[in-house]
């Protein structure tokens, strides 16, 4: 079985700093890897880029495409590139105001994604937005209402909706649950649990979160300066850390 | 079903001084299908800590242990997490599980994770419940909310459910009165007519007997003081 997504080697200087250097990962269907480390560790700036949002040094990413099998990214062209952010693979913003549009309504901003990969019926697409709206748990009734009028946790439910509807197979998530109320997060991430598991989505999300990594992810990567220092089974590096640095985030985390 | 070999562990703990604590040394044993083997020793010896490097939730360093067919030291994370689905159940000592999350779906889960269809699964974990007496009035409702005994019973529920091949079990009867103790003990009798085999740690001395086959003391494999020297001069 060949990996979806696969990560070689990634490095990115910001002048002489390092960014993130060397990392390396494969990911596959229906898998959840979630990438830990305090700010400034270089998570953010590994996830912009094999998210495609920030251009790296050296390394390559290979994605399988549907129509074309395992391909190496840097050998599509722009517009190939483009579809493919649009259709097989989606970024979660940490702040909804990143990924939404927050002048369009809630069904424009979920149709929108739809019309750039060929949608075209009003009626289609409405309907397929209502119920990507009840999905999430938002009333279908507040379509026409712009996000702007909805509060965070809304928010980022519509912007998980918003990607969602083209059925990517790999999504990108940047502290999907950060600035949200503790009850809030929890229904979110019980949430993002239930999608994964319905459509077997791949995922890779950043946070510095532990609590985060526990309820989602299958792996985890930890990182520190720049380089990865501990990867394998969640509950292994939660339970058994090895790395003094990833010994010092678990027992750091406060017991509620 | 179970093959362990020289394995030994240690942890090292960075942030007090880099000590290293040795664990055990040289574990060595083998379970069969259809066996089942109790782990003794005085508490802190060891015991949980065998059942977590078999499941893969603490780090294998050093030494070899296969189940079923699989090298846990050269299977990778997807390997495990495989081996957990289909092959391997684990009733830990606490109920661990996300909030918000209820009791039948609780149980059904791990069944699901192994393949089985959502109708016959529900069905298994609806009966697994009756038969710990958990009230169905409870199933809607997240076991978080839940006593002691009732959240241990729930983890019994979801580890038995797919019928593992094998199994480990964390002191299952602990917290349990004596109707739902003998009903455990039947859950693992059944299991072991089915062919799992079957590690566990019991405290109850009458509940170990009534089960088990073997018995292996995990204090024989306690590294010698003159080891723990030897790891500090390293």
């Amino acid at each position: 079985m060949t990996p979806l997504f696969s990560v070689n080697n990634i490095t990115k200087y910001y002048g002489s700093q390092i960014g993130c250097a060397g990392a390396s990962f494969d990911i596959y269907p229906g898998e959840v890897l979630g990438i830990v480390g305090e700010s400034g560790s270089g998570k953010s700036t590994l996830l912009n880029c094999i998210s495609d949002q920030l251009s790296f040094d050296e390394g390559h990413i290979f994605f399988d495409m549907q129509d074309r099998g395992f391909c190496n990214l840097a050998n599509l062209t722009e517009p190939e590139r483009r579809m493919l952010s649009r259709t097989d693979m989606a970024f979660v913003h940490q702040n909804p105001r990143d990924g939404l549009r927050m002048t369009v309504s809630a069904g424009g901003n979920i149709g929108e994604r739809l019309m750039n990969t060929g949608a075209r019926h009003y009626g289609n697409i409405r309907t397929a937005a209502a119920e990507w709206m009840e999905r999430v748990e938002l009333a279908a009734g507040r379509i026409d209402d712009r996000p702007s009028t909805f509060s965070g946790g809304m928010q980022q439910r519509l912007q998980i909706a918003r990607n969602l509807v083209t059925a990517p197979r790999l999504i990108f998530m940047d502290e999907p649950t950060g600035g949200l109320d503790v009850s809030v997060q929890a229904k979110l991430l019980d949430l993002l649990r239930g999608l994964v598991q319905q459509l077997g989505l791949a995922v890779v999300v950043v946070t510095h979160d532990l609590a985060v990594v526990r309820m989602l992810a299958d792996r985890m990567m930890v990182m520190q300066k720049g380089h990865v220092v501990e990867t394998g089974l969640a509950d292994q590096v939660l339970d058994d850390p090895q790395h003094p640095y990833t010994q010092l985030l678990v027992s750091s985390v406060l017991q509620v | 079903m179970f093959e362990i070999r020289d394995l030994s562990k240690s942890f090292r703990l960075h942030h007090q001084g880099g000590i290293e604590i040795p664990v055990m040394n040289n574990v060595g044993f083998s379970v069969s299908r259809g066996e089942c083997v109790a782990l003794t020793g005085p508490s802190g010896v060891g015991k949980s800590t065998v059942l977590r490097l078999l499941y893969g939730n603490y780090l294998l360093q050093a030494g070899q242990i296969t189940i079923g067919d699989l090298d846990l030291g050269k299977a990778n994370s997807r390997d495990i997490l495989a081996m957990r689905h289909h092959q391997l159940g684990y009733v830990s000592q606490f109920l661990r599980v996300l909030p918000r999350i209820s009791t039948l779906q609780v149980v059904t889960e791990p069944m699901r994770n192994a393949g089985m269809p959502n109708a016959p699964a529900e069905r298994r974990a609806k009966d697994l419940l009756e038969q710990l007496r958990i009230p169905p009035a409870l199933w809607g409702i997240s076991p978080l909310t839940f006593s002691g005994g009732e959240q241990q019973r729930v983890n019994i529920a979801r580890g038995m459910g797919p019928q593992y091949p094998a199994l480990l079990l964390d002191e299952p009867t602990a917290s349990l009165d004596q109707q739902n103790r003998a009903t455990v003990l039947e859950l693992i009798r059944e299991a072991k007519t089915n062919g799992a085999a079957i590690i566990g740690i019991f405290h109850d001395a009458a509940a170990r007997e009534a089960v088990c086959d073997r018995e292996i003391d995990v204090g024989a494999f306690r590294p010698s003081v003159s080891a723990c020297t030897v790891n500090e001069h390293q």
